[in-house]
């Protein structure tokens, strides 16, 4: 069975400096994968190379059995990949509703759209209730709900999530770490860009390590979280 | 004649034309951060537009009320091809650019587009007379507006509504929102930023020509350098009003068109001050006024906080 994305030797820089420097990985129809490594290890850039916003150097992504390569960020949304980005990046003048709605942008199926914001109420009933409210009014947290939220309205084959937990509390990582297992378990297929990487790996089904734009390691979710080198590495112990 | 009531029509007519040339500046900077400091050029071009067609277009003796249609129709394509053509030719090469390179551009540009009508346009080194509606000065109690005045009273309004309702309700306007607020995440939504930036400019584009022909038929006249006094002074209001924001923009152009015309008729009987009223001093009361709200409320005066962005 081929993979759902399928990514071969990307390259990508900015300017002269090149950021990844190289990687390979796959996602399955279905799973979740998960990114993790320090800040600089190129999560970041892989994802926003992969929807659009930078263009790769060289390399090779096809998704859903097309080529990615070339394509603007505003046809790749089209295609089933969904982006939540780094630092949320909600539409901070609009209310939580409008931006829900500016997810399903592409969707002509205005009682889908309705259905689908009244499934993201109900995944996160705070944005319910504040549905009316400026989204940047929300807390950290909520934006992250909404942000989700947000690339969940474009019915996505694959859900790109990049650093969901950042600058959040234990409390609210905790639900949002419970919200992704949930996705999962609802058949949605994520791309899981994480710092946490305890968190992250322990709802993985695969993992890849990468350090300065590079894949250092690849495994099982367990295995790598079992791994001694990532422990010392990523989960703080000696 | 110089009764308050008059005055303050004099600014409200003066104000509505700010208004509408502001709206240019507003939303192409709201979305692309781009002072187009051609704009008062695509005014101007507006404006050569609208007497194109009723000089060369129409049959000699149209009735102005025919005429007028085809002359915003006519003034209105070609100040929208230009400012979209600026937009593909000149300003979307360099995105990504250091902010200088764009705005030197856009001076550049605004100085070529003076020369290519002042050069090719037959006769353009003198006014131009402009065609004029064919009804006397309406009279209100004390206040009489020239027939040129009424047209711009009653379009900018409508130019407003329109624009007001297609932002903030139908879809593409709110994705002009979206990328105004923030352009790579509104290309993750699936909107083509490209065709958000071309429709700016085209707005933008119209509503200078509909100010252009307010212009002609409130001066009479149209002339090839008519787009820099008026651009600065809208680019005034833009930040007056607070850049960026389209209900600003309408603001800032009326409180600066009310503002120099109190200035202009009023100052002079201050005691002290009998020097500084007239005419010749309101770009320098329009300037003063811009300097008072840069310095007490940066923002502009319904401007958007720029503290928001979590």
């Amino acid at each position: 069975m081929s993979a759902l994305l399928e990514v071969e030797d990307l390259r990508v820089a900015y300017g002269k400096i090149e950021a990844v420097k190289g990687i390979s990985f796959s996602v399955q129809q279905g799973e979740v994968v998960t990114l993790i490594g320090t800040n600089g290890a190129g999560k970041t850039t892989t994802l926003r190379t992969l929807s659009g916003l930078l263009k790769p150097l060289s390399g090779k992504i096809t998704f859903d059995g097309k080529p990615l390569t070339g394509v603007p960020a505003h046809k790749i949304v089209a295609m089933g990949l969904a982006h939540s980005p780094e630092g949320r990046r909600i539409f901070p003048r609009l209310s939580i509703a409008e931006n829900l709605q500016l997810g399903a942008f592409l969707r002509k199926d205005t009682a889908g759209i309705e259905k689908d914001i009244q499934r993201a109420y109900d995944l996160f009933p705070i944005l319910g209730e504040r549905r009316k409210q400026a989204a940047g009014t929300l807390s950290g947290g909520e934006q992250q709900m909404l942000a989700m939220g947000r690339a969940l309205m474009s019915q996505p084959k694959l859900l790109m999530l990049d650093e969901p937990s950042m600058g959040l509390s234990p409390i609210m990582m905790q639900k949002i770490m419970a919200t992704i297992v949930e996705l999962k378990s609802q058949g949605t297929t994520i791309l899981l860009v994480e710092q946490n990487a305890q968190a992250a790996l322990s709802l993985a089904d695969h993992g890849h390590v990468m350090e300065v734009g590079t894949v250092v390691l690849s495994g099982t979710g367990q295995d790598l979280l079992h791994d001694e080198s990532v422990r010392k590495a990523y989960l703080g112990e000696d | 004649m110089n009764t308050l009531p008059q005055q303050l029509a004099n600014g409200l007519f003066l104000g509505s034309m700010y208004g509408l040339i502001a709206i240019g500046y507003t939303m192409v900077y709201g979305i692309v951060q781009l002072i187009n400091f051609a704009h008062g050029e695509i005014f101007m071009t507006g404006g050569f537009g609208a007497l194109t067609v009723y000089l060369y277009v129409l049959p000699n003796g149209t009735s102005m009320w025919i005429a007028l249609p085809a002359m915003l129709i006519g003034g209105g394509i070609v100040s929208v091809l230009i400012a979209v053509g600026a937009e593909r030719f000149a300003y979307r090469p360099l995105r990504g650019a250091p902010r200088l390179a764009p705005l030197i551009t856009a001076i550049g540009l605004s100085l070529a587009l003076q020369q290519v009508v002042f050069n090719w346009y037959p006769d353009a080194k003198n006014d131009l007379k402009f065609p004029q509606l064919p009804f006397g000065p309406v009279h209100i109690g004390s206040v009489s507006i020239q027939s040129g005045s009424v047209f711009v009273i009653i379009a900018a309004p409508l130019c407003m509504a329109a624009l007001a309702l297609f932002v903030s309700l139908s879809r593409t306007g709110r994705a002009m929102q979206a990328t105004a607020q923030d352009p790579d995440t509104a290309q993750l939504m699936g909107i083509d930023t490209n065709r958000i930036i071309v429709i700016a400019f085209a707005i933008g584009g119209f509503f200078a020509a509909v100010a252009a022909v307010s212009y002609g038929l409130r001066y009479g006249t149209v002339k090839y350098d008519m787009g820099f006094q008026m651009g600065l002074k809208a680019f005034t209001a833009a930040v007056l009003g607070g850049i960026g924001n389209i209900y600003g923009a309408m603001i800032g152009g009326l409180v600066l068109g009310l503002a120099e015309t109190m200035a202009t008729s009023y100052i002079d009987g201050i005691p002290g001050m009998q020097q500084l009223g007239g005419g010749g001093w309101s770009a320098v009361w329009a300037f003063v006024l811009l300097i008072l709200v840069l310095l007490f409320r940066p923002q502009g005066l319904i401007g958007e906080r720029v503290a928001d962005r979590a």
